[in-house]
């Protein structure tokens, strides 16, 4: 049972998820391949080459494979997977975009955005955002499987792979890189940091956002926002935590303003603490939330800050 | 040129989804059923594009069995010029939907064909992917901005990091995430006329496809109910819980 991972990194980090992803892979078999696949990424190679339970680390250094784009990835991706019995990614923006790809052109479905693993061809994912949970059974000989990565804990980084590299390049020619815009943040990203703190359509504009930043700095926390507060312009989309955002799942997430609708509740229900703070009683993130206080956001946040 | 727009019959997403008792799957009995947000986005983006005289004609493409009209219509009522109703069960694999509308823009030659990012029913998020490879399109997924720019459409792209812009090849595929648009509400002249805009039905089994399911549902189960914990008065006793009982700060 061999088992190719695609490592999640921006070519100079890998990402924390791609270690959960593994520890996923290792619940389908053994005898584990990760690909690096980037440009300038040899760095990445050699975290990954540290990650327990990986037997080798396959670098497919590249131009085209410098952003990932799905049309290159998938092709590289799909060479590879004779090899494989499972391909596994992380259900993150890169491992979405292309993952389906490298299904269709191995005439196999995927199984998306796993939370379980119960054999090496029956997975458990969420669906209706959540409302239910979904046994699946994979029919095809070769298993393509996106990972929630918070479904799984991180393995260990103190192995020792062996690095080889790939020069077969594959490019589709059909789509080529314009433009990033990145979000700049000193904090860590919100899907690996073990403190999230969260603002809703209760912080009423994107200037009392700063009311999170001084916990966020004392606690090492990444900062979200709900839906609401995206969709009212207060922050960026990328900070959004729900089901159409980000999936986090931290020891400690501390809702601000957030009224905890269902799509909220999808993003950040899994995590070990939840701390509401909302002036209605009635907001049904308290019937979540471990720790709730029904309090003026403007009051509280500048007290938990000094307290902390 | 041409847009085509395959869309979704899913559960209304304002209502919330129930297990069946005996966890065979999601009990949709009787619930109200609608067009998938994100195929509802798809469809305004590819009419917006007819209304800007980029797209000439915006053909709307739906598989499942009768009752999938309705969206059809809705979808024409939207500003969609004719539709394509595919006569199949209700419950195929994204494969195998993304293999029937290959045979679509193999017959209908579209320039674009814009999809809805992942249906709120499976939560897949695949099909369009599947399309781009089976066609050997470009794609640009998760899109909050599109512009066609002479033989190219250039897709601004929701990833984790913030935003990337990519050029892709006509013709190609996008799909959609939810900050492309605002979805316009069907006024009711535009519901009568879309009642007389032309609908063919097509049954699957003409395009000579295996389609086999690829996966078997075993089980469906509710999810894990977290029950509420405890409303603390001050934040003093927050902090406090947190740091002896909760044990998440130090």
């Amino acid at each position: 049972m061999s088992i190719l991972v695609f490592a999640e990194h921006d070519n100079s980090t890998l990402k924390a998820e791609t270690l959960k992803t593994v520890a996923a892979a290792q619940a389908m078999g053994s005898d584990i391949t990760i690909l690096v696949a980037g440009h300038n990424c040899q760095a990445v190679a050699e975290e990954a080459a540290k990650v327990n339970g990986v037997a080798k680390v396959l670098v497919a250094d590249n131009a085209a494979y410098e952003h990932q784009l799905a049309e290159n990835i998938s092709l590289l991706v799909t060479e590879l997977a004779s090899d494989f019995e499972h391909i596994v990614a992380t259900a993150l923006s890169t491992g979405k975009n292309f993952m389906p790809r490298v299904a269709a052109l191995l005439d196999v479905t995927q199984i998306s955005d796993i939370i379980g693993v119960e054999s090496s061809d029956t997975f458990v994912r969420p669906i209706y955002a959540g409302n239910a949970i979904a046994t699946v059974q994979s029919l095809d000989s070769k298993k393509v499987v996106t990972v929630r990565s918070t479904g799984f804990d991180a393995v260990a980084t103190d192995g020792n792979a062996e690095i080889v590299a790939l020069d077969a390049v594959t490019d589709a020619g059909t789509s080529s890189h314009v433009s990033d815009e990145i979000t700049e943040s000193e904090r860590p990203d919100l899907g690996a940091a073990g403190v999230v703190i969260s603002g809703g359509r209760g912080m009423q504009n994107g200037d009392n956002f700063k009311l999170l930043e001084g916990i966020a700095d004392k606690l090492g926390a990444a900062i979200g926002a709900s839906r609401a507060a995206v969709d009212a312009g207060f922050v960026p989309n990328d900070m959004q935590v729900g089901q159409t955002g980000k999936i986090v799942a931290p020891d400690l997430y501390i809702a601000v303003g957030i009224s905890g609708a269902i799509q909220h509740l999808a993003g950040m229900k899994d995590s070990k603490v939840i701390v509401a703070i909302n002036k209605d009683p009635e907001a049904p993130i308290f019937q979540v939330a471990d720790y709730g206080i029904v309090a003026d956001l403007f009051d509280a946040l500048p007290e938990l800050e000094a307290k902390l | 040129m041409k847009v085509l727009v395959p869309i979704k019959r899913v559960i209304d997403y304002n209502v919330k989804a129930r297990v069946k008792p005996d966890n065979s799957d999601v009990d949709l009995a009787n619930v109200k059923m609608a067009i998938n947000p994100f195929c509802e986005i798809a469809v305004e983006e590819a009419v917006r594009l007819k209304e800007a005289g980029t797209a000439t004609e915006v053909v709307v493409v739906s598989i499942g069995d009768k009752s999938c009209q309705e969206q059809l219509r809705t979808a024409l009522a939207l500003g969609a010029d004719r539709a394509i109703q595919i006569e199949a069960d209700t419950n195929l694999d994204s494969l195998n939907i993304a293999k029937l509308l290959q045979k679509i823009v193999e017959e209908e030659a579209p320039q674009l064909v814009i999809l809805g990012k992942q249906a709120i029913d499976s939560d897949n998020n695949q099909t369009g992917q599947m399309l781009a490879a089976l066609t050997g399109m470009a794609q640009g997924t998760f899109a909050s901005e599109v512009k066609v720019e002479g033989d190219k459409v250039h897709v601004t792209r929701e990833v984790d990091a913030g935003l990337q812009t990519v050029a892709l090849n006509l013709p190609a595929i996008v799909t959609t995430d939810l900050r492309l648009n605002e979805p316009r509400y069907a006024s009711l002249p535009n519901i009568m006329k879309a009642k007389r805009k032309p609908l063919a039905v097509k049954p699957a089994a003409d395009f000579g496809l295996d389609l086999t399911a690829r996966t078997k549902l075993l089980k469906v189960t509710p999810p894990a109910e977290r029950s509420a914990g405890i409303t603390v008065e001050t934040v003093d006793e927050l902090v406090e819980k947190l740091k002896n009982e909760a044990k998440v700060i130090s």
